[in-house]
């Protein structure tokens, strides 16, 4: 049986009986936007630009909450650690709360879901509105019950006087509209007091997940769904000469073909049918191609060969002092990689009779998405919502949002009817936004001890974020209508602090006397490029602390000890400390080709930090590398569900060891050439490491992102056990059998 | 596209018959026909395992083979491992438990391949637990806890 969608999602917003809060009790403040310092600190810009009570939180007569975010699930568990913020400041149980994220008409705009802000960001704002809420609702229940404020406890939305007199929220919400803006004036519950913050509270979409309820964007079936392809060009370039149409239109369920400059389309009744009429496109279409790419084998020498634009980051040179004793210096590289979603990105979206495209889509960033495909339609922003629903896994900026905007035009063609499509894997692999390929240049001057006098670090990439935003030419359809959307908007520049973008954590977190951090930015973008897990952060990270092992090791320094040496805040000290201890690092032996390799590093210098020590073994006959197990030890500030972020930790380190050991975007000077997962293999069951993860907790101390706490540090660990085991320093990922044994025979 | 004929076998217990075209493929039918929720479309080409159901539990890649391939068989998918309440079964209640998924987008596939093993290995080893899911491809880095989950089912069952 068909579920409509309007049902299975919208159900809440139509429900009977459903109530606000009225403050008919003046709490004795302005309700202009006042915020106290702290709270103004606190409650980031996401409560000053959606400063409403109820456009986040509603209390109903049927005893659930409506509980509404901007930010949208990806798989890394935010919306359960957002229901646990809400429930605990709110004090009922995390059961009642009906949660809606993500819907660009119904919840509060807060931007992108991305690099590892959504815990710093929202936190805040969800605390302060969430306790708001509550402290009205026990002023209602003061008056009513006849007791001072004071004196009434609450246990699950349920109120107690001094004397055992009782009511509960949904009694007093009376159904007058609650309107009214968060102060920023009550005061918020203590960590002390906390009993769902910091437990390991279960996802609460897992068990949907297992027992096949619907759960994904690729479960709904909106009742008359139709299924649409797009043919993509053969190349990034290439323009549609001509294309005869009629075998395809001919073919059975085809009910349109869409052409629109070089972008062509289907719409078919069944899937078989879309993508059968798509190949028989493909077969008709004729296309002027261009060759003029790097090739992936050159891309090394295309990076530093680029007119770039150069700035430092740092630039905080010795001033005077002894001259280095040595000069050590070395290079990396990075290859293009994919996010590699396992589901290809898909959308449904719908146009009805008023002019509103409704799009259900994974997007990460629903907001600033939809403005991009009302730009592209050519209609008001008013004209096109965005609902987020769970898809696969994004890890960045992946084509989520070109799904969008591709079932968007193709719903344009059958007005009534949803349309679902969803990429093929070749189109996903050679079409998504890749992380940029890098090189970076590292010099040491040390002093007779081997320590760093002068510490010099230099960064080569194309772009990194180049998310829609509100433009429509960084959606990869609207680049091919006529006319096309052709300013892609390259930033001439490649960002500065906090963030950074290719430079992110090109400055280490070492105390170094000497200290030169130097961006060579290419905004050229030869493969299309955008977000990709960590940005510029995996390559700098794993170049820097691959670097920090072949100083130690030329200094003839303990690696963890050399670390320790050069480094002063007290909570990565600690983080190194409990990453070694737990491994065993000081007892460890080796031999036989297995060697131990660690790495440290603080994601975007601000964010959660994380220690990594692993064991490889390296086999010299064919070059396999394989990662025996692993200790990663993790501070993200006070902790809001353990088992959430070992789980985050976890996948993060396995990812990027897959990026480290297998992954790299292979393509010719015409196209790219890693189509599938056998031309762009990922680690697999039988490789993926045993691992054990140390949380270090810091209640009262702000929440850390921590989406991204393990990038590079797991490439340079391999990196330094694979030369503790084999002797052999690899610099170019990823670290393949072939690369590892031409290495080894030098 | 073929001419429409029936297609009838047993999904998940239940007889069902099809008006479909011949040479459908099998993911789409049980994904848009059937409405069975759980095997997703990954690659198209066997290599990731997220369409992966059971026919005559067999673990079989449904986005590779026409829905002949079901004809007069049982399939399985994730319903079908449920218990009869409607509840999750064995298994799908050790992949709550262990919290065994981040999007859960191969989740799916990992539990019907798991499946295939528990009931032709009630007992397995870890490695033969790695061994057997080798061939489904998770991109979260969750395969730790999916091998915990397997285990522990295989305690439980």
């Amino acid at each position: 049986m068909n579920k409509t969608l309007s049902m299975s999602r919208r159900g809440f917003l139509t429900k009977t009986g459903y109530l606000t809060i009225a403050f008919s009790v003046p709490l004795g403040m302005s309700t202009e936007l006042a915020y106290a310092e702290d709270a103004l600190a606190d409650a980031h810009g996401d409560l000053r630009s959606n400063p409403m009570l109820d456009a986040w939180i509603r209390v109903n007569a049927d005893g659930t909450v409506n509980l509404m975010i901007g930010k949208v699930e990806l798989g890394q568990g935010i919306v359960t650690a957002f229901a646990q913020v809400a429930a605990e400041h709110l004090d009922v149980n995390i059961e009642r709360l009906d949660i809606l994220s993500g819907d660009t008409f119904h919840a509060p705009d807060q931007g992108t879901t991305a690099g590892s802000n959504s815990m710093p960001a929202a936190y805040g704002a969800l605390r302060v509105v969430a306790s708001e809420v509550r402290a009205a609702l026990l002023e209602l229940a003061a008056e009513e019950l006849g007791v001072s404020f004071d004196d009434l406890t609450v246990e699950d939305g349920t109120i107690t006087g001094p004397n055992g007199e009782q009511t509960t929220y949904w009694d007093l919400v009376d159904g007058e509209t609650l309107h009214r803006q968060a102060t920023g004036h009550v005061p918020i519950k203590s960590h002390e007091a906390f009993r769902l913050i910091g437990q390991p509270v279960p996802r609460l979409d897992i068990p949907g997940m297992m027992n096949g309820e619907t759960t994904f964007l690729h479960d709904l079936r909106p009742e008359g769904m139709l299924f649409g392809q797009v043919v993509r060009p053969p190349t990034y370039k290439a323009r549609l000469l001509d294309v005869d149409t009629a075998a395809a239109e001919a073919m059975p369920g085809v009910m349109e073909v869409i052409r629109n400059g070089s972008f062509l389309g289907v719409v078919a009744e069944r899937q078989d049918q879309a993508l059968n009429a798509a190949n028989a496109l493909r077969q008709a279409a004729d296309w002027e191609v261009e060759s003029d790419l790097p090739r992936n084998e050159n891309m090394k020498e295309w990076l530093l060969s680029q007119e770039a634009i150069v700035s430092k980051k740092k630039d905080e040179p010795r001033a005077n002092g002894p001259e280095p004793t040595k000069v050590i210096e070395a290079e990396y590289y990075r290859p293009y990689h994919m996010h590699g979603s396992l589901g290809t990105s898909a959308a449904i979206a719908t146009l009805d009779n008023e002019g509103v495209t409704t799009v259900q889509t994974h997007s990460q960033s629903v907001y600033p998405t939809a403005r991009a495909i009302a730009g592209m339609l050519g209609v008001e922003d008013d004209k096109v919502h965005l609902q987020h629903v769970q898809g696969s896994g994004c890890y960045g900026h992946n084509m989520a949002d070109d799904a969008a905007a591709d079932a968007a035009l193709l719903a344009q063609a059958v007005p009534g009817r949803p349309v679902f499509m969803q990429y093929t894997r070749e189109d996903e692999h050679r079409w998504e936004p890749y992380g940029s390929a890098m090189v970076i240049k590292t010099r040491a001057g040390v002093d007779e001890d081997g320590n760093v006098l002068d510490w010099d670090f230099d960064v080569w990439s194309t772009p990194h974020g180049l998310r829609p935003g509100g433009n429509p030419a960084r959606l990869l359809p609207a680049q091919y209508l006529d006319p096309p959307f052709d300013e892609i908007g390259i930033p001439q520049s490649s960002g500065g602090p906090p963030n950074y973008n290719t430079a992110r954590n090109a400055i280490a977190d070492y105390a170094f006397p000497g200290h030169v951090v130097t961006d060579h930015y290419i905004p050229k973008a030869p493969l299309r490029v955008s977000s990709t897990r960590g940005l510029g952060a995996y390559a700098n990270i794993f170049a820097a602390e691959s670097f920090m092992d072949e100083l130690a090791l030329d200094a003839g320094v303990d690696p963890v000890e050399y670390r320790l040496h050069h480094m002063e805040d007290q909570r990565a000290r600690d983080c190194i400390n409990a990453a070694a201890e737990t491994f065993g690092w000081d007892s460890y032996e080796g031999g036989n080709n297995r060697g131990r390799g660690f790495a440290y590093a603080r994601y975007k210098n601000y964010a959660a930090m994380s220690a990594v020590a692993l064991e490889v073994e390296v086999n010299p006959r064919n070059g396999r590398i394989r990662v025996i197990r692993v200790v990663t030890a993790s501070d993200a500030g006070e902790i809001v569900n353990p088992d959430g972020l070992k789980n985050q930790i976890e996948g993060g380190l396995i990812q990027m060891l897959s990026w480290t050991l297998k992954e790299e975007v292979r393509f010719d000077d015409t196209r790219v050439l890693s189509d599938d997962w056998a031309s762009y293999p990922i680690l697999t069951f039988n490789e993926v490491p045993q691992v054990e993860n140390v949380l270090i907790n810091r209640p009262g101390e702000p929440y850390l992102g921590a989406g991204e706490t393990l990038v590079g540090q797991a490439g340079a660990a391999v990196a330094n056990a694979v030369y503790d085991a084999v002797g052999v320093r690899m610099r170019d990922l990823p670290f393949t059998p072939s690369r590892v044994q031409d290495a080894i025979r030098g | 596209m073929g001419e429409k004929s029936v297609v009838a076998f047993r999904l998940n217990g239940e007889d069902v018959d099809l008006d479909v075209p011949s040479d459908s493929t099998l993911l789409y039918v049980l994904a848009y026909d059937a409405n069975a929720l759980g095997p997703k479309y990954g690659c198209g080409k066997s290599q990731c395992g997220s369409c992966t159901v059971l026919i005559d539990g067999d673990p079989v890649r449904s986005c590779d083979v026409r829905v002949s391939a079901a004809s007069g068989r049982h399939v399985t998918t994730l319903a079908g491992l449920r218990e009869t309440d409607g509840t999750p079964g064995p298994l799908q209640r050790a992949m709550i438990a262990e919290q065994a998924a981040q999007c859960g987008f191969c989740t799916s596939g990992a539990i019907m391949q798991a499946q295939a093993l528990l009931d032709r290995n009630p007992n397995p080893t870890e490695s033969e637990v790695r061994s057997a899911l080798n061939e489904i491809l998770c991109r979260c880095g969750t395969q730790n806890r999916i091998v915990r989950a397997v285990l522990r089912a295989a305690e439980e069952m």
